[in-house]
């Protein structure tokens, strides 16, 4: 780097002091950080610093994994694949496009009651919610209520982008796809008159999307008004502002089409549905029984082998159910603990080591 | 130092040739009309050679503004530019622009701005447009910034530059004017210790003759003065500013070149011409010295800028910015920059792999996933070959933009704490280490080779009297307890006070007087020398200051001085002494020179009493062997020299004798004889002496203690303990040298030298059996624990190292690297680019080499097999001395060892002479000495003194190479830690190229949340302190075996960083595997906040790992670095930012609502842990199992007893048999060799001619010479008395025939008798004139010193002449001179003399001239010149050029 550049020294030639004889010195100042003598710690890891750490980390991870694995296994779930394609099942009767709309129900029981607040899920696997276009596909301006946006989608958009030279809203290929089976839960009783299990559609997107990142289009008219000029996406079949009836969850607001608009990371995924709520203490929120599940099978899978599912789920503090974490705590603890112990035979078994020449980085 | 002197002066002549030979025949033709049309022939001869287009007329403004040069088409501008000088490359309105376009000359910048652009087509654009933009942007900023500060530093060192004062002949006065305003033919005044403002012609100068004495030290580094000579014409015409102004020459010469010491020219003043040559220019930059006034033309004003490439004036050249040399040659040790090429074509390799990935899958769904395949129009080539682009985009992560910046960074930082290190700061000269290239740090942790001059760099330089031993008595310096307070020697009013050599007892012998041995001993040491003596301008103008050629005789004669034997003066044949306050003057009858050959010098003197004594000193060997008779105080002191030589002093013997009439009168007649032989003169004359120094009376033998410097042992041992070569490489003689080599420790008894012959043995042997490689390797001869040397010298080398003569390859193209300065900004910018990675290609190199020579083994010349046993064999030596090499085979060895070894070399040394090594060495060290600053300013270090070197090495060295490593390591880690995730995450989303990592992550990530502590252990780390640094010099092996970072850590760190990125990546996926709900983050945005996140902070905790040195700023920048991450997150993931372009902030409050879950935050502290706690116990493991080192020194000392018991060192002539006894006069001399040869010029004839065996080696050359110059010397003459009796004799025409004794100009010839004589004899004016005032006292003031003191009429003589008219007296004053000291001292005259006697032709006494002109033409006693057509003499530039002119001139003469 031509940085220390000095012109003037080599026109004047250089070091030895100017004739002018100036009495400032360059002797470089005899500061510690100058001179590179900052005061520092320096950590030298050794066995006696090490080991303990190790030992520490494992008797702390193993109790953590150990109470996340309770936790996990205290989480009641339950899994109903609808997709149909068995013949058995009675959803293979929806494969063929010919019936709309097609309902099919499935039977299951559930051994054991589900206490507190349950989460209902779809899971849907192979779809490929996470492929760079389709992420791409959507205009965040129309859905955060721009109205330029609402009538003139951003490109990203295409081929979604308008219909029949109406612009869609939304546009794009995420909301053009959107899940639209409709999933209805009904306990079946001793007295063989099923209850429909009430589903709550709202709260099941986070807050922040719902309340900031999506917005209708502003305008006192109604909904419908304030949609116009557009038309629903070609899959769709209503348009946004029919989503619901509720006017808080309708439009862009609809907690539903929120949720799927929030692209999976993975193939496999599972996107909330609905919320049971616990009513009381006494009851438990899905008491054990026979349950049957009622779908409006609306959305193909068949043809990229996808695979659609309900899931029934208590939640607890860390989420829903999930083995994998406290096994992985469990297993770093152990891991730890082991090592530990390696580095104490070894340490033990070649102790005449010097730590002063350690130059290892 | 003197080395590039000469060669440059050869060089300077012989490129002189064919342009000047012509030039010179012009002159004499022209004027005297001899032939007009000849003229214009000749004239036309040098036009060929050297077109003449730069035309300037002085004080003529309006002539010289008329020439034009084309720029651009037809649009033309003044050809003569101002003397503005602009070194700066920008101003206000081209920075941008220009510098813009210097940045985007840089293949990573354009490939940066490429994958830019790229990113803007939607099918493949897979990063937001800032990700990529805003590193690039900050990137240019700071190059920028840096471009801006260094240029505005230049405008203003060009500012002060260009408003330095000057007078300047305006109208009829000289007013001061700004260097800026000067033009071309402006005449300026200069007085003493102003520099040059533009390159002049040199009209007069307050000097005789016209002569002005320059330092080009700003140019060169030469520091020794040189003088220029104003032309005889302008010289007697311009005598006062009137005659000044109405100067009205006219100068054509050749357009301004990059030739420093060639310069063809013509004057043109009242009709006539004048040759001119550099002689009579003073070059931009030149400080005037010990010349009170002197009067220029301005030639060449101003100096093109430096952006603009024109060939530009000497002055430019000298001081143009290109402080960081550029290695051109492409070795492993400075790899071209194609380092970011290879990692690109990785990431090409990579993205068509994952592209054709895309392609299968793509064939596989495309019909299924019906809502994807709809985006997809295109078909499944066209898409996957988008989805290359998107990829290659997408890992562009990978090449390390910021690497590269945060490595120029990290070397200027580290070189900044060298300048600022105070353990390197040389006190004395006020010197700090000065790193001026900042990007050779790494490599000073690695050097192998260290290539050290000598003299100034291991010595001192500064010879000092340390014992002596008179009459078989030592006198040793008394012990610091008896060593009187004061100066013992104030009763002297010469001392001066230098000596630090205090002998009471001595001292009262001496002064007692009675001791007539004692006496003698002093006086052979006052009289026996070639010093001369030099008045200067201090505050005791009283005491003479000693111009030696060599730093011995100058401590010789400073001591006697002080003990009561001063030298006073000297004349062309007497030396005065001041005997213990009694001045006595002695005759000089025979000056018998030193030379190699002879290892001695006598003076032959007649005493005042008339007694003719001989006084010799030499090296102990000749001297002994020419003693009297079995002496009594022979054997004392030759045990005195055994005991010196034992100290490592350099000893000398003095003798003397006295001589009887009747034998000196034989002698003198013998000597006569001898000295005007016309073949073999030199061996004659050695013989004449030898006849003489015969039957000497020992007196005794001094002891000079050529210092070390401060610590030089000490150095060299921790050097070689860090396993580091030393070789020296001197130009000194081989005795000087190993004395050295012993004094520093280098050598040492127990080492076995290799002399020349059995290297030669060796190398025999080796290509013997060159034809099985196997047993060539281990130079069966030595086991490998016996510890070699090897001595050799340069010529040595040269027959040895054929092939590298004839295609030094390597150093040519060091070379050019260094003339081609078009574009050193953009050189080293792209040299800094790969200088990150080059570390990495050069431990690749290393591993290559093997199977590559193996390979070419096969093909080898055997020149090339034999280079290849030299350096083997050289590399096994402990140490190699290398005597008597000249600064290109310094070079070349130095580039031999690069050729063969690749290896990282170090080249130290002070001295002009050492630049070519210093060039050609990976690192150039230059030391601030006495010898100038080209050394310093060729190098990529300053240092103040040799032991600094340890410090610059073994610690700040290793520090930087460790940190450079550490950095290096890290930084792959990290970058693959990051960037590999999203191949993985490739794996899970259809190979559609979807980022992994929000925009704003990964444009900051590199920016902001990971430099601070790359930083910090680029900047600050420290494995081991400053002093264990020092105290454990084994430490530094690791950086000579590339220990901490070769292709297994670069493996290692890309294994790390691979297993980090898996870790997090699948460690998070398996976690979030279809999971949903409140604290789940299988949806993509939390997914990305998880893994970037869990990332993060396992790269932090790698780096808290690492660091071994953590200070307050460390927690700084940690804390600061995890701040950014916060600070920035929120900035980016706020609605604020999310209204205004919710594209570009996607990622709405995404941190937020995943932090808020404490599952996340076991996730990542999972994460963090699974990627630290392996790689800890590893490294515990490594780290536990590791050998400590073996302890050193019980190891080392053991075998090397036994070596020298069961090898006696049959060679080596130490001990009490041998003894390293030097004539140690240095074999390149400074300017006083100048002086010297020049003064005795003067002198009678066999003075003159004795300087002739000054050098043996060229005796041959001399001798071819010699028939030719008679010839053409007799032509000459004979031609002029021819004219001379028609009547028509001209002063011009007469002197053609000066030409040939004198340098080019003709016109100085005529002036001072000859060039050689010319500049000593000024020497002497200098000291005895110190009053030099007026023009007209010139011509008086250089009688004077000419005038001996046994002929005390000459003066008055002469002061009666210059009474008459200012141009003539001086003209006849001269051969008056000398032609009343002629039939004196000589018979036969001496080549000078024919010139004198031409002028003398022009005076009134044709007739004696007449006489004189015959012998002249038969003796053809040229002798003079011919020492310095030696190329061994390496100041004699002038002299150089003089006598290789002459074949030339006598061609076209003929």
């Amino acid at each position: 780097m031509a940085m220390n550049y000095n012109s003037k020294d080599e026109v004047d030639g250089g070091p030895p002091c100017p004739p002018g004889g100036t009495a400032k010195t360059r002797r470089p100042d005899n500061t510690a950080f100058k001179q590179q003598r900052l005061p520092a710690w320096q950590p030298i890891l050794t066995a006696g610093t090490v080991l303990p750490t190790f030992f520490i980390i494992g008797l702390i991870f193993i109790p953590i994994g150990i109470g996340i694995f309770v936790t996990s296994n205290n989480i009641r779930e339950i899994e109903i694949d609808y997709t149909g394609t068995e013949p058995s099942s009675p959803c293979n009767k929806c494969l063929s496009p010919e019936v709309t709309p097609c309902i099919c129900t499935i039977d299951f029981t559930l051994e054991k009651s589900f206490e507190g607040n349950v989460f209902m899920y779809y899971g849907l696997s192979n779809f490929y919610q996470n492929h760079r276009r389709y992420v791409k596909s959507r205009d965040d301006s129309q859905l955060n209520g721009d109205s330029s946006a609402l009538l003139n989608p951003s490109k990203e958009c295409e081929p979604y982008r308008r219909n029949e030279d109406k612009p869609i809203a939304p546009c794009g290929a995420i909301a053009n796809s959107m899940f639209n089976d409709t999933l209805e839960l009904f306990l079946i009783g001793n007295d063989s008159y099923p209850t429909p299990i009430t589903l709550k559609k709202k709260g099941i997107a986070w807050w922040t999307d719902k309340n900031i990142k999506f917005r209708n289009p502003s305008g006192a008219e109604s909904l419908e008004e304030r949609f116009k000029g557009t038309t629903k996406p070609v899959n769709w079949l209503n348009p946004v502002y029919m989503l619901d009836s509720d006017p808080d969850n309708n439009g862009f607001v609809n907690e539903d089409f929120i949720v799927w608009m929030r692209t999976a990371a993975l193939p496999t995924f599972r996107k909330l549905y609905r919320l049971i709520e616990r009513k009381s203490d006494l009851h438990p929120t899905l008491p054990a029984g026979r349950y049957y599940l009622n779908i409006t099978y609306n959305y193909p899978v068949h043809s990229f082998d996808g695979r659609k599912r309900m899931i029934l789920s208590t939640i607890s503090w860390m989420g829903g159910k999930n083995p994998f974490l406290g096994i992985a705590y469990i297993a770093i603890g152990s891991i730890s603990f082991l090592l530990g112990v390696v580095l104490l035979v070894i340490n033990h078994k070649y102790r005449n080591s010097s730590n002063t020449a350690d130059i290892t980085i | 130092m003197g080395d590039t002197g000469g060669r440059r002066g050869a060089q300077r002549g012989r490129k002189a040739q064919p342009g000047r030979a012509g030039k010179y025949e012009l002159r004499p033709k022209g004027p005297a009309g001899m032939g007009s049309l000849s003229h214009g022939e000749d004239f036309q001869d040098g036009n060929e050679n050297t077109a003449f287009t730069w035309d300037v007329k002085a004080n003529n403004q309006a002539y010289n503004w008329q020439f034009k040069e084309k720029v651009f088409l037809c649009w033309h501008r003044q050809k003569y530019k101002t003397n503005v000088i602009r070194t700066a490359k920008y101003n206000f309105f081209s920075f941008l622009p220009w510098n813009l376009y210097e940045q985007f000359h840089h293949v990573s910048n354009v490939y940066f701005l490429l994958i830019i652009i790229l990113q803007g087509i939607p099918e493949i654009s897979t990063l937001p447009w800032f990700t990529l933009f805003a590193p690039l942007v900050c990137l240019i900023v700071i190059r920028a910034t840096r471009d801006l500060v260094d240029d505005i530093g230049r405008h203003r060192s060009d500012r002060a530059i260009n408003s330095r004062p000057c007078q300047v002949l305006v109208g009829k006065s000289f007013v001061w004017q700004e260097w800026k305003n000067l033009c071309v033919g402006d005449v300026i005044r200069l007085s003493k210790d102003s520099i040059v403002p533009a390159d002049l012609l040199l009209l007069a100068s307050t000097e005789p003759s016209s002569l002005c004495y320059v330092e080009t030290a700003d140019i060169d580094g030469e520091t020794n003065l040189k003088f220029r000579q104003a032309l005889m014409v302008t010289h007697q015409e311009l005598t006062s500013t009137r005659k000044m102004a109405s100067f009205q020459g006219r100068v054509t010469c050749e357009e301004p070149n990059s030739r420093m010491h060639q310069f063809v020219g013509c004057l043109e003043w009242n009709g006539k011409m004048y040759p001119l040559d550099i002689g009579n220019l003073l070059l931009r930059g030149c400080k005037i010295r010990n010349t009170d006034t002197c009067y220029g033309m301005v030639i060449y004003a101003g100096c093109p800028s430096v952006t603009c490439g024109l060939p530009i004036p000497s002055w430019c050249r000298a001081g143009s910015p290109a402080p960081a040399r550029v290695p051109a040659a492409p070795s492993p040790a400075h790899p071209p920059p194609h380092a970011a090429p290879q990692i690109f074509l990785l990431l090409v390799v990579m993205s068509t792999a994952l592209a054709m990935s895309f392609g299968l899958w793509m064939r596989e769904f495309k019909d299924r996933h019906h809502y994807l395949w709809i985006l997809y129009q295109g078909g499944v080539a066209l898409e996957s070959f988008f989805i290359f682009w998107a990829f290659l985009i997408l890992l562009s992560a990978m090449v390390p933009l910021a690497m590269f910046i945060m490595a120029e960074f990290i070397y200027l930082g580290n070189s900044i704490f060298i300048n600022w290190d105070q353990e390197m700061y040389y006190a004395p000269l006020d010197v700090p280490a000065k790193a001026r290239s900042t990007s050779l740090n790494d490599q000073l942790g690695q050097v192998e080779y260290i290539f050290s001059d000598k003299t100034g760099t291991l010595t001192q330089n500064i010879l000092t009297f340390k014992k002596c031993c008179i009459d078989g008595h030592v006198y040793g310096p008394d012990s610091e307890s008896r060593t009187p307070k004061g100066n013992p020697y104030l009763w002297n009013q010469f001392a001066d006070g230098k000596l630090r050599f205090h002998n009471e007892k001595l001292l009262r012998i001496v002064r007692a007087k009675r001791d007539k041995v004692v006496r003698e001993f002093w006086r052979a040491l006052a009289i026996c020398h070639t010093v001369m003596v030099q008045e200067k301008d201090s505050e005791r103008p009283d005491l003479p200051v000693y111009q030696a050629a060599s730093p011995d005789e100058e401590a010789l004669v400073t001591a006697a001085r002080n003990f009561g034997y001063v030298f006073l003066s000297r004349t062309q044949d007497t030396i005065t002494l001041m005997e213990l306050g009694e001045e006595r003057v002695y005759q000089v009858l025979a000056m018998m020179d030193f030379n190699s050959t002879r290892k001695r010098m006598s003076v032959l003197v007649r005493n005042p009493e008339g007694t003719i004594c001989l006084y010799t000193k030499g090296a102990d060997t000749v001297i002994l062997e020419r003693l009297h008779r079995k002496h009594s105080a022979k054997l004392s002191t030759e045990e005195a020299l055994a005991a010196f030589a034992k100290e490592t002093l350099r000893t000398l013997c003095l003798a003397y004798k006295e001589v009887d009439e009747a034998t000196y009168k034989r002698w003198h007649q013998r000597h006569q004889e001898a000295s005007v032989l016309l073949q073999n003169r030199a061996q004659a004359l050695q013989e004449v002496y030898n006849k003489m120094e015969q039957n000497l009376k020992l007196l005794g033998a001094t002891a000079i203690e050529d210092r070390l410097q401060d610590g030089v042992p000490d150095t060299i041992k921790y050097l070689k303990k860090a396993s580091i070569k030393i070789w020296v490489l001197t130009g000194d003689k081989q005795e000087t040298a190993v004395n050295i080599g012993f004094a520093c420790q280098l050598l040492s008894d127990n080492i076995h030298i290799l002399e020349e012959k059995e290297i030669v043995h060796i190398l025999e042997a080796c290509s013997k059996c060159s034809s099985n490689p196997l047993t060539k390797k281990g130079f069966p001869k030595f086991p490998p624990h016996i510890k070699l040397a090897m001595v050799i010298d340069g010529d040595f080398l040269d027959k040895l190292l054929l092939s590298l003569r004839k295609e030094p390859r390597a150093l040519i193209q060091n070379v050019e690297a260094d003339d081609s300065r078009q574009e050193p900004w953009e050189a080293v910018r792209d040299f800094l680019r790969a200088r990150g990675l080059s570390m990495l290609w050069q431990n690749f190199g290393v591993q290559q080499t093997p199977t590559k020579s193996k390979d070419s083994k096969t093909r080898e010349s055997p020149e090339v097999q034999r280079e290849r046993a030299f350096v083997d064999l050289a590399s096994r030596c402990q140490a190699v001395i290398c005597c008597r090499v000249t600064p290109k085979q310094k070079a070349l060895i130095v580039a031999l060892v690069k050729k063969y070894h690749q290896v990282v070399t170090l080249a130290i040394g002070d001295g002009a002479n050492d630049v070519n090594m210093i060039k050609t060495a990976d690192i150039g060290v230059g030391l601030a000495g006495q010898e100038g600053m080209q050394a310093v300013q060729n190098s990529d270090f300053a240092l103040g003194q040799f032991c600094f070197l340890q410090r610059l090495l073994l610690v700040h060295g290793r520090w930087s190479y460790m940190r450079v490593c550490k950095f290096l390591r890290y930084f792959i880690y990290k970058t693959l830690a990051i960037t590999m995730t999203q191949i993985w995450f490739a794996f899970y989303n259809g190979f559609s190229a979807q980022p992994l990592y929000e925009g704003w992550f990964l444009a900051l990530f590199n920016l902001l949340y990971t430099t601070l502590p790359c930083l910090y252990v680029g900047l600050f780390e420290q494995d081991v302190s400053a002093q264990q640094s020092l105290q454990m010099p084994k430490l530094y092996v690791a950086g000579l075996k590339g220990e901490l970072f070769n292709y297994w850590v670069f493996l290692q760190a890309i294994a790390h960083g691979t297993a980090t990125s898996l870790v997090n990546f699948f460690m998070t996926l398996w976690i979030s595997w279809d999971t949903a709900g409140p604290c789940s983050f299988s949806d993509y945005q939390s997914f990305v906040v998880v893994v970037a996140l869990s990332g993060l902070l396992c790269i932090t905790m790698e780096v808290i790992l690492i660091v071994k040195y953590w200070t307050v700023l460390f927690v700084v920048a940690i804390v600061l670095s995890l701040s950014f991450y916060g600070v920035m997150t929120y900035v980016t993931q706020s609605y604020g930012l999310y209204q205004i372009s919710p594209k570009t902030f996607s990622f709405l409050y995404a941190d937020h609502n995943m932090l808020s879950c404490p599952s996340t935050m076991l996730v990542i502290l999972s994460n963090v842990t699974l990627n630290t706690l392996p790689v800890l116990a590893l490294r515990m493991i490594c780290q536990t199992l590791k050998k400590p080192y073996p302890k050193e020194e019980a190891e080392e000392e053991a075998p090397t007893e036994e070596i020298f018991t069961v090898e006696p060192i049959p060679h080596l002539h130490r001990g009490s048999c041998g003894r390293r006894s030097s004539y140690a006069f240095s074999h390149y001399e400074g300017y006083a060799d100048l002086i010297t040869q020049g003064t005795i010029l003067q002198r009678p004839q066999e003075v003159s001619s004795e300087l002739e065996s000054d050098s043996p080696v060229t005796s041959e050359e001399e001798l071819l010479l010699r028939p030719n110059s008679s010839c053409w010397h007799f032509r000459k003459l004979s031609l002029g008395r021819l004219r001379h009796h028609q009547g028509e004799v001209s002063f011009e025409e007469m002197k053609p025939s000066s030409a040939m004794s004198s340098s080019s100009s003709v016109d100085r010839q005529s002036a001072v008798n000859s060039d050689n004589q010319g500049s000593p004899t000024k020497k002497l004016p200098a000291a005895m004139n110190r009053a030099s005032g007026s023009f007209q006292k010139l011509q008086m003031v250089k009688k004077r010193p000419l005038s001996p003191k046994q002929r005390p009429p000459l003066p008055e003589n002469l002061l009666s002449t210059k009474e008459g008219s200012v141009p003539l007296p001086k003209e006849r004053a001269l051969p008056k001179k000398h032609q009343l000291s002629l039939p004196e001292s000589q018979p036969q005259p001496s080549a000078t003399k024919p010139l004198p006697l031409g002028q003398t032709l022009w005076g009134s006494q044709t007739e004696s001239s007449e006489e004189k002109l015959s012998p002249v033409s038969t003796s053809v006693p040229l002798g003079e010149s011919q020492p310095y057509i030696s190329p061994k003499e390496p100041h004699a530039s002038k002299e150089g050029t003089v006598v290789e002119t002459l074949p030339g001139t006598e061609e076209s003469s003929l």
